[in-house]
């Protein structure tokens, strides 16, 4: 075991892509002289050059449909959008584009993209630079979505998406990048098609994913010195959703919580708490309660952000009142 | 000056442009009668630029057009049976169907659509280039865009970056004067498209998008400068759409008396008089090519009409490529 931040992980896995396949590149805003805004690429730069390590103009739109149209030339592009929140500009060629190509061309084309991006709130950047917009994409057939919660999917969900042949959006919760972890020495090939159990429970099930992961283990060990075992689980791909895996944790414990830091109106959690109802009515004691943000623009001091954000005591008081 | 080198390439011209219109005169009758729906863009016009222009790339150079590429892909030469078979629906089309007239896609011809969102095509024939430059190949992308494209910010945002990083793309405008229903000069402050182009440090020309000669000597050159590593080119080809926008316009935004005089300009006509004016074009010639197109249409109607439908049990086939994955 390796002790890591979540950005070092980032960074092995691009440096191991970048290492292992010579189609690989990594383009985007400030990715090489400054290093990557979240210093993800730092170094990468001056061992791989400049061919493959490319700052693009401002232009998600452009950067991101040269993406798609390198994937089609036979590329494996790394393409890093610096966050979420401008991926707006990229929307059409995200939607219109790499998710639809395959399908709409009758099998002919198939897009071989890989695009990551940070998430997220948490860091008082206000309104415009706090989305989490990850379960949008997740509504979009033709791509896979990608929520690495831990160093080891920081680094091997990379590697991963790259031997897919279709696109791959890695969302990267801004607030994990300092995060530490332990990475094995043997560097495992990662699975993207599985949500993970974090925590083994019987009571009551915390469903989420990325960045409210450590607020929801936060909260079962509260729970747990209150005589609660939650368990926790882990979504890691939002499409395809593992709903099989969360249907088990939901039988065995018949409650469930999902944990979205997105806003509760139209959320991801929305449609896990519609699928487990689909597929575990009966085995529920109690309605699916989610806990998401506040429906409002994220603010900027620092206890009006707590206060919109999914925090573990939100995630407590649900399953105190799920449990009666 | 361009000039017909021989009989043989002026009746190749010509047959080009011809087969366009046909086809497309036989796609708005087969609207008429239901066969084909949806939205239905005619190229009728405008044929001198794909006629004209698509010769100029070899098989191993990439396309990348709008939703008005019927011509595009029929001078390309993906089949009139798969064309007309897309328009209908059929599973025997050149995208399975599945596009219908704004979807063209043949991968063996590397024609890369049929993109229907204005400007969406740029960044990705800017990627296809990328991709050319980083393997060493020495292919050119040609992309197809129309006047309304120079509006959005992808034009600006892919002029920019072929330019800055030297690709081996060809920009090509084919400026019909409006936007759906905006005439140019009420939506570009600089209505000139070539001087924007100059404007992102690339080599510009507006060329008689009316006169076939012209845009093949035009294209010809500009295809050879970018395929000689000289980076980005752009033309602009300035021609006139004949028929409505799509099926449903009522053409309120501009008057008879202008859409008449511009066929006076008609490429085909035109250059059917060039043709004759220098005795390379004979009345048996004109009928020969005429009804070999007839013939053409006809099968390919007749295909279209036979060929099967995608069954339901494949809707949801190559959503995702079908493969498992490693685990």
């Amino acid at each position: 075991m390796t002790k890591i931040t979540y950005r070092e992980a980032v960074r092995a896995g691009l440096r191991e892509a970048l290492q292992r396949d010579l189609r690989v590149f990594l383009m985007g805003e400030d990715v090489g002289q400054y290093g990557g805004t979240y210093a993800c690429s730092k170094g990468l730069l001056e061992e791989f050059g400049p061919e493959r390590i490319r700052d693009t103009p401002l232009s998600e739109s452009t950067f991101v449909g040269a993406g798609i149209g390198a994937a089609l030339g036979g590329m494996r592009p790394i393409v890093e959008v610096m966050t979420v929140n401008f991926s707006l500009l990229a929307l059409d060629q995200i939607l219109n584009n790499a998710a639809t190509l395959r399908h709409m061309s009758g099998g002919q084309f198939n897009v071989p993209l890989v695009v990551r991006m940070a998430t997220g709130a948490g860091r008082q950047v206000a309104a415009q630079h706090s989305h989490s917009l990850e379960g949008w994409y997740a509504h979009i057939p033709g791509i896979t979505v990608l929520t690495p919660a831990t160093v080891t999917d920081a680094r091997g969900m990379l590697l991963a998406a790259l031997q897919e042949p279709d696109p791959v959006f890695i969302f990267e919760h801004a607030y994990l990048y300092s995060m530490e972890g332990e990475l094995e020495e043997n560097r495992p090939v990662v699975d993207i098609s599985r949500a993970a159990v974090r925590r083994p429970g019987k009571d009551v099930s915390l469903i989420t994913f990325g960045g409210s992961l450590w607020k929801a283990l936060a909260a079962a060990t509260q729970l747990a010195q209150e005589g609660i075992e939650a368990e926790v689980l882990d979504l890691r791909v939002l499409r395809p959703l593992d709903i099989g895996t969360i249907l088990t944790s939901v039988r065995k414990t018949h409650r469930a919580v999902v944990i979205d830091e997105a806003w509760r109106t139209g959320s991801f959690a929305a449609e896990v708490a519609a699928q487990i109802m689909e597929g575990a009515f009966y085995d529920l004691d109690a309605p699916v309660a989610r806990v998401c943000s506040e429906e409002v623009p994220i603010p900027y001091p620092k206890h009006l952000e707590e206060a919109a954000l999914p925090q573990p005591d939100k995630i407590v008081k649900a399953v105190r009142t799920l449990l009666g | 000056m361009s000039a017909v080198r021989n009989r043989e390439h002026g009746l190749e011209l010509l047959r080009h442009m011809l087969r366009i219109r046909r086809f497309e005169e036989r796609a708005a009758e087969l609207y008429q009668l239901g066969k084909i729906h949806g939205f239905l863009h005619l190229y009728i016009g405008e044929e001198a630029v794909a006629a004209g222009s698509i010769p100029s790339f070899t098989n191993e150079d990439a396309i990348v057009a709008t939703y008005r590429e019927h011509g595009h892909a029929l001078v390309r030469g993906t089949s009139m049976n798969q064309l007309m078979a897309e328009l209908y629906g059929k599973a025997a089309g050149c995208a399975r169907g599945r596009g219908g007239s704004m979807h063209f896609f043949d991968a063996s011809r590397r024609f890369y659509g049929g993109l229907a969102i204005v400007a969406g095509g740029l960044p990705v024939a800017v990627g296809l280039a990328l991709a050319d430059k980083m393997h060493g190949r020495k292919r050119v992308t040609g992309c197809y865009f129309g006047d309304g494209a120079v509006a959005e910010g992808e034009f600006h945002e892919s002029l920019n970056l072929a330019a800055l990083w030297k690709l081996p793309v060809l920009f090509l405008c084919e400026n019909n004067l409006y936007a759906m229903g905006t005439a140019l000069a009420r939506h570009q402050s600089q209505p000139d498209i070539a001087a924007k182009a100059k404007a992102y440090a690339m080599g510009a020309d507006t060329v008689d998008g009316m006169d076939v000669l012209a845009v093949e000597t035009a294209t010809g050159r500009a295809v050879e400068l970018v395929r000689n590593g000289n980076g980005p080119y752009f033309l602009e080809y300035r021609t006139y759409r004949f028929r409505a926008h799509s099926m449903y316009d009522a053409e309120l935004y501009r008057t008879k008396d202008e859409v008449n005089e511009w066929k006076r300009r008609d490429p085909i006509a035109t250059f059917e008089q060039t043709l004759r004016q220098a005795r390379l074009l004979r009345d048996e010639d004109f009928q020969q090519i005429e009804a070999a197109i007839a013939t053409e249409i006809e099968e390919a109607v007749a295909f279209a009409e036979a060929a099967p439908w995608e069954p339901i049990e494949d809707l949801n086939k190559d959503v995702c490529t079908d493969v498992r994955r490693t685990t």
